[in-house]
C-alpha cells in the first residue's frame, strides 16, 4: 500500500466560504450535498423523536393534533426528498467521477445548480414552520384533503412548491450522472466492467428522469387547482380524486427503488472488498438493477388496493409487485455468495452492510406480504406497512449508506473513522432500529392505524408503542456516536492513505482526499477490479475473470489501448 | 375452517403474551369474527410459513458465512470465484416459483371475498370529516358513528364520501374500503360472533384523522329487530323538566343548522343525526364515552374535546349545557 504520508491535506484549509459557494468541482459539490442532506436528517430525527414521544403512551398531549400532522408530514418529506435522495446524490457526486476515473461531472455548472436549488427548496420548505404552516397532509398528499377547500392556508402550497423545485434539481442531477457515465468513462471501462455503484447510478438515475414527470405534473395540477381554480382532483366538474393518487404512486413507488438502488450499489463495492473476493455474480446483480429499473414503472397501484379498482386490475398489479422479489431476490443471494468463502473482515463498514442484508430481507419479505391483495386490505394504511417500508428504507437504504460513508469517509477527508466508536455506532442502531420498527408489524396487526395523533387506551397499543418510543432514543444516541467519531477523526484520526482498504476500483488509485483534477495518471481498466490487475499482475482479472472472452483479450487490449482516452 | 386454528392461536397468544403482559383487547386481524376476516387471516398464516422459511433460510446462510468465513489473522486470500451461472439460475427460478405459488394461494381468496351474497342487510355508510353518517335505507334508520347488524346476515355496505378519501376498516371483520368522493364503493361481510368491534378510519383525513372511530354491533337477530323497531320511530317528547327545556334550547339554538332530530323541526345535515343519541354509546366519533359529564363537556367546547372539529358553537350557559344534556341523553 502506498500513501501513508504525514500530512492529509485538510479540508478546514480551504475554508474560504467564497470558494465553496462558487465551486463546480464534484467533489465539493458532493460535500455539500451531504453535509446538507444530513443537516436535514438531524431535522427528521427531532420530528421521529417527538412523534415517538407523543405516540409513547395513550392520550399523550405533547403535542395537539395540527402540530403532529405538520411533523410527521415533514419527517416523511425530509428523509425522502430531503436526505435520502441528496445525500446519496452526494456520494454519488463524490464518487462516481472517481470510480469511472473522469476528471469532474459532464456538467459540473448544471450540478451546482442541482445542489443550490436542492437547499433553496429545502430551507423554502422548512421556512414553514416560522409561520406556524408547516405541510400537514403526509407526503403522499392526497387530494381532495389537499385542495385549497379542505386546505386553505399556506401548508400545502410550500410542499408543492418545494417539491417542484426538488424534481428539478433531482432530474438536472440524475441526467448530469447519466451522461457522466456513458461519456467520461477511462480508458477500457466497458459498461461491462463499470463498478456495480455506478450500475446502480446509471439506473437510479434513469429511473428519476422517467418518474419525476408523473410527480411534477400532478404537483403543477393541485397547484392549478388550489390557486387558480382547476378541478383535476374534485369530482363533479370532471376531475376524480384518484387520478392524483395515480400521478403520485406512478412516482411514488420508482422512488422506493430511486431510494433503495443506490444503497445496494454501495453494498455491491463494500461486501467483496472486505471478503477479499470478487462480486459473485456481477451480471445477475446488474442486470438485476436493471429489471429492478423497469418493473418498478409496473407495480404502483398496489399502494391503492383499498380504493376499489376492478378486482382483476388488483390482481394484475399484485403480480407484477410480486415478481420485483425475484431480481432482489437474486441480489440476495449473490452477496452471500460473495461471502461465502472468502476471509471476511468485520470493519465498520462492513457490519453495515451485513446489517442491510439481514434487515432488507425482512422487508422484502413484508413487501410480498403486501402484495397479496386481500392481506393489504387489512394491512395497507396500519402500523404493519410503517414498520415494512422502514426495514426498506432505514434498515436498508440507511444502513447501506452508513456503509458507504465508513467506506468512502477515509477518502473524502484522508482520516480514518475510529472503529470502536463505528462498532458502538452500529450496535446501537441495530438494536435501536429493530427495537423501534419490529413492534410495529405487531402494531399493525393488532390494528393500529398509521397517521394518528393519539389513540385510546384499553386497544393494547401502549406498551408496544412505549417499546418503539424507546428504540427511536437509542437511534438518535447512535446517530451522535458517529457524528462524535466524525469530527473527532477529522482532528485526531489515523491517516487513511490512498487505499486503506486495499481495494479494487479507481478512486482508491489517487490520494485521499483527490486533488482537484483527481488523478495524475489513471490506471487503464482491462476488468471490473483494475487495482486487482495492478496489485496482482501474476492473477489479473483480465485473463481469468471472464473465461467466455479469453479468447479475444489481446485483439480488446490493443483496441482500447489505440482508443481516444475519452472525457476529457 | 378459521375457527379452528389453533396453532396459530398459539403462537399468537404467546407474542401478545411475550409483547402485551395481559394487556386490554385489540381490535387484531389474527382475532377474526368474520369468515371474510377469517380468509384473510388464513392467508397471513400460511404467507408467514412461507416466508418463515425463506427468513430463516437466508438470515441463516448469512450469519453462517459471516461467522465461518471470518477471517483468522494472516490469511491468504480466498480463492476469486466471480460466479456460477447456474447457481444464479437456479435462485432466479426458485423464487419465481414461490411467488407463483403465492400467488396462485392468494387469487381464489380474493374472488371469494368480493362476491356478492343474496339476502344482504343494505346499509350506507359516509365518511365526514371526522364521523362517520350511517343509513340503512331500508329500515328508514340514520344515525353516526354506530352500525348494528344481525348475526349471521349477508352485510353489504355501500362506502360513500361527503368530503375527502377515509376509509372505512374494521380489522376484526373486515379489511379496509377507501371513501373515495364522487365514487362508491363496497364492502361485504357476514359478522360470525356477537360482540362489539371497533373501527376506525384509515386513510389520513385531516385534522382529526385519529378520532374518527366507530363501532359495529353484532347482535343475535332478536336483539337486532327490536333495535330496529325502536330506533325506526323518533322518540318521545320530554313533557317537562330540564328535558323539555333542553328540547327547546335545542330547537330555538344554532344546533339545528347541523343537527337532525327526527319528529322536530331539527333537519340539518352538517353533523350526526341525533334522533337516538341517547341510545348511542359512544360521543364524537369514539372520542368520549357517551355518559352525562362527558356529553356536557363536550358541549361546553367541544373544540377542547376534539380540537378542530367542525362542530363551531357559540359558548353556552352551564344551566343550558344541563337542559341539552337531559334531553340529548332521553333521546332512547
Ligand atoms: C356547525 C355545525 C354544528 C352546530 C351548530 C352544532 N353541531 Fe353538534 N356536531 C357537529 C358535528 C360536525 C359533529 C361531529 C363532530 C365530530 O365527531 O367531529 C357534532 C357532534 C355533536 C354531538 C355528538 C354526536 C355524535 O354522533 O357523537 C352532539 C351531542 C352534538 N353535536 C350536539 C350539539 C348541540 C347540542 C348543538 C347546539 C348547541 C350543536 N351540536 C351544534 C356540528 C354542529
Ligand atoms: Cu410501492
Ligand atoms: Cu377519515
Amino acid at each position: 500500500m502506498t500513501g501513508y504520508g504525514e500530512t492529509v491535506p485538510s479540508l478546514r484549509a480551504e475554508a474560504d466560504v467564497w470558494t465553496w459557494i462558487t465551486t463546480t468541482d464534484h467533489k465539493r459539490i458532493g460535500i455539500l450535498y451531504m453535509v446538507s442532506a444530513f443537516v436535514f436528517f438531524l431535522g427528521g430525527i427531532v420530528e421521529a423523536l417527538l412523534m415517538r414521544t407523543q405516540l409513547a403512551v395513550a392520550r399523550n398531549t405533547l403535542l395537539g393534533p395540527d402540530a403532529y400532522n405538520q411533523i410527521f408530514t415533514m419527517h416523511g418529506t425530509t428523509m425522502i426528498f430531503l436526505f435520502l435522495m441528496p445525500m446519496q446524490a452526494g456520494l454519488a457526486n463524490y464518487v462516481l467521477p472517481l470510480m469511472i476515473g473522469a476528471r469532474d461531472m459532464a456538467f459540473p455548472r448544471l450540478n451546482a445548480f442541482g445542489y443550490w436549488l436542492f437547499l433553496f427548496a429545502g430551507l423554502f420548505m422548512y421556512s414553514s414552520f416560522l409561520i406556524g404552516a408547516a405541510p400537514n397532509a403526509g407526503w403522499f398528499a392526497y387530494a381532495p384533503l389537499t385542495e385549497v377547500q379542505f386546505s386553505p392556508g399556506l401548508n400545502i402550497d410550500f410542499w408543492a412548491l418545494a417539491i417542484l423545485l426538488l424534481g428539478i434539481s433531482s432530474t438536472a442531477g440524475a441526467i448530469n450522472f447519466i451522461v457522466t457515465t456513458i461519456g467520461l468513462r477511462t480508458r477500457g471501462m466497458s459498461f461491462n466492467l463499470m463498478p456495480l455503484f455506478v450500475w446502480a447510478t446509471l439506473v437510479t438515475s434513469l429511473i428519476i428522469v422517467f418518474a419525476m414527470p408523473s410527480l411534477t405534473t400532478g404537483v403543477v395540477l393541485l397547484l392549478v387547482d388550489r390557486r387558480l381554480g382547476g378541478t383535476f382532483f374534485t369530482p363533479g366538474d370532471g376531475g376524480d380524486p384518484l387520478l392524483w393518487q395515480h400521478l403520485f404512486w406512478a412516482f411514488g413507488h420508482p422512488e422506493v427503488y430511486i431510494l433503495i438502488l443506490p444503497a445496494m450499489g454501495v453494498i455491491s463495492e463494500v461486501l467483496p472488498v472486505f471478503a477479499r473476493k470478487p462480486i459473485f455474480g456481477y451480471s445477475f446483480i446488474a442486470w438485476s438493477s436493471v429489471a429492478i429499473g423497469f418493473l418498478g414503472f409496473t407495480v404502483w397501484a398496489h399502494h391503492m388496493f383499498a380504493v376499489g379498482l376492478p378486482i382483476i386490475v388488483q390482481a394484475l398489479f399484485a403480480a407484477s409487485s410480486m415478481i420485483v422479489a425475484v431480481p432482489t431476490g437474486v441480489k440476495i443471494f449473490n452477496w452471500i455468495a460473495t461471502l461465502w468463502g472468502g476471509q471476511i473482515s468485520l470493519k465498520t463498514s462492513m457490519l453495515f452492510a451485513i446489517g442491510f442484508i439481514g434487515q432488507f430481507v425482512i422487508g422484502g419479505i413484508t413487501g410480498v406480504f403486501l402484495a397479496v391483495v386481500p392481506f393489504d386490505w387489512q394491512a395497507t394504511d396500519s402500523y404493519f406497512v410503517v414498520a415494512h417500508f422502514h426495514y426498506v428504507l432505514f434498515g436498508g437504504a440507511l444502513f447501506g449508506l452508513f456503509a458507504g460513508l465508513y467506506y468512502w469517509l477515509p477518502k473524502f477527508t484522508g482520516r480514518l473513522l475510529d472503529e470502536r466508536l463505528g462498532i458502538l455506532h452500529f450496535f446501537l442502531i441495530l438494536i435501536g432500529f429493530n427495537l423501534t420498527f419490529f413492534p410495529m408489524h405487531l402494531l399493525g396487526l393488532m390494528g393500529m392505524p398509521r397517521r394518528i395523533y393519539t389513540y385510546a387506551p384499553g386497544l393494547g397499543w401502549d406498551n408496544l408503542s412505549l417499546v418503539s418510543a424507546v428504540g427511536g432514543f437509542t437511534i438518535a444516541l447512535s446517530v451522535s456516536v458517529f457524528i462524535w467519531n466524525f469530527f473527532s477523526s477529522l482532528r485526531h484520526g489515523q491517516a487513511a492513505g490512498d487505499d486503506p482498504w486495499d481495494a479494487w476500483t479507481l478512486e482508491w488509485a489517487t490520494t485521499s482526499p483527490p486533488p482537484p483534477h483527481n488523478f495524475s495518471t489513471v490506471p487503464i481498466v482491462r476488468s471490473r477490479r483494475p487495482l486487482w490487475d495492478l496489485k496482482h499482475p501474476e492473477n489479473p482479472d483480465w485473463r481469468t475473470a471472464q473465461p467466455a472472452r479469453d479468447a479475444s483479450v489481446e485483439s480488446k487490449e490493443e483496441r482500447v489501448d489505440a482508443g481516444p482516452r475519452r472525457g476529457y | 375452517m378459521y375457527s379452528d386454528r389453533i396453532v396459530p392461536r398459539f403462537v399468537l397468544s404467546l407474542v401478545s403474551l411475550a409483547f402485551l403482559a395481559g394487556c386490554s383487547r385489540s381490535p387484531s386481524v389474527l382475532a377474526p369474527a368474520s369468515p371474510e376476516a377469517g380468509k384473510i387471516a388464513d392467508l397471513f398464516w400460511i404467507l408467514l410459513l412461507i416466508s418463515g422459511v425463506i427468513f430463516f433460510l437466508v438470515e441463516g446462510l448469512l450469519i453462517f458465512a459471516v461467522v465461518r468465513f471470518r477471517s483468522r489473522q494472516q490469511a491468504t486470500l480466498p480463492k476469486q470465484v466471480h460466479g456460477n451461472t447456474r447457481l444464479e439460475i437456479a435462485w432466479t427460478v426458485v423464487p419465481s416459483l414461490i411467488v407463483v405459488g403465492i400467488f396462485a394461494i392468494m387469487f381464489p381468496t380474493m374472488s371469494e371475498l368480493t362476491q356478492q351474497q343474496a339476502g344482504a342487510l343494505k346499509v350506507k355508510v359516509i365518511g365526514h370529516q371526522w364521523w362517520w353518517e350511517i343509513v340503512y335505507p331500508d329500515l328508514g334508520i340514520t344515525t353516526a358513528s354506530e352500525l348494528h347488524v344481525p348475526v349471521g346476515q349477508p352485510i353489504e355496505i355501500e362506502i360513500l364520501s361527503a368530503d375527502v378519501v377515509h376509509s372505512f376498516w374494521v380489522p376484526e371483520l373486515f379489511g379496509k374500503t377507501d371513501t373515495v368522493p364522487g365514487r362508491s364503493n363496497w364492502t361485504r361481510f357476514v359478522a360470525s360472533k356477537e360482540g362489539v368491534y371497533p373501527g376506525q378510519c384509515a386513510e389520513f383525513c385531516g385534522v382529526q384523522h385519529a378520532n374518527m372511530g366507530f363501532l359495529i354491533i353484532v347482535e343475535p337477530r332478536e336483539a337486532f329487530e327490536d333495535w330496529v323497531e325502536e330506533w325506526g320511530d323518533a322518540p318521545d317528547e320530554p313533557d317537562d323538566g330540564p328535558a323539555a327545556l333542553g328540547e327547546q334550547a335545542f330547537l330555538t339554538g344554532s344546533c339545528i343548522a347541523c343537527h337532525t332530530i327526527d319528529g322536530t323541526r331539527a333537519q340539518g345535515k352538517l353533523g350526526p343525526n341525533l334522533t337516538h343519541f341517547g341510545g348511542r354509546r359512544s360521543i364524537a366519533a369514539l372520542t368520549l364515552d357517551n355518559a352525562p359529564e362527558n356529553l356536557a363537556s363536550w358541549l361546553a367546547n367541544p373544540q377542547s374535546i376534539k380540537p378542530g372539529t367542525t362542530m363551531r358553537i357559540p359558548s353556552l350557559s352551564s344551566e343550558v349545557i344541563r337542559n341539552l344534556v337531559a334531553y340529548l341523553e332521553s333521546l332512547k
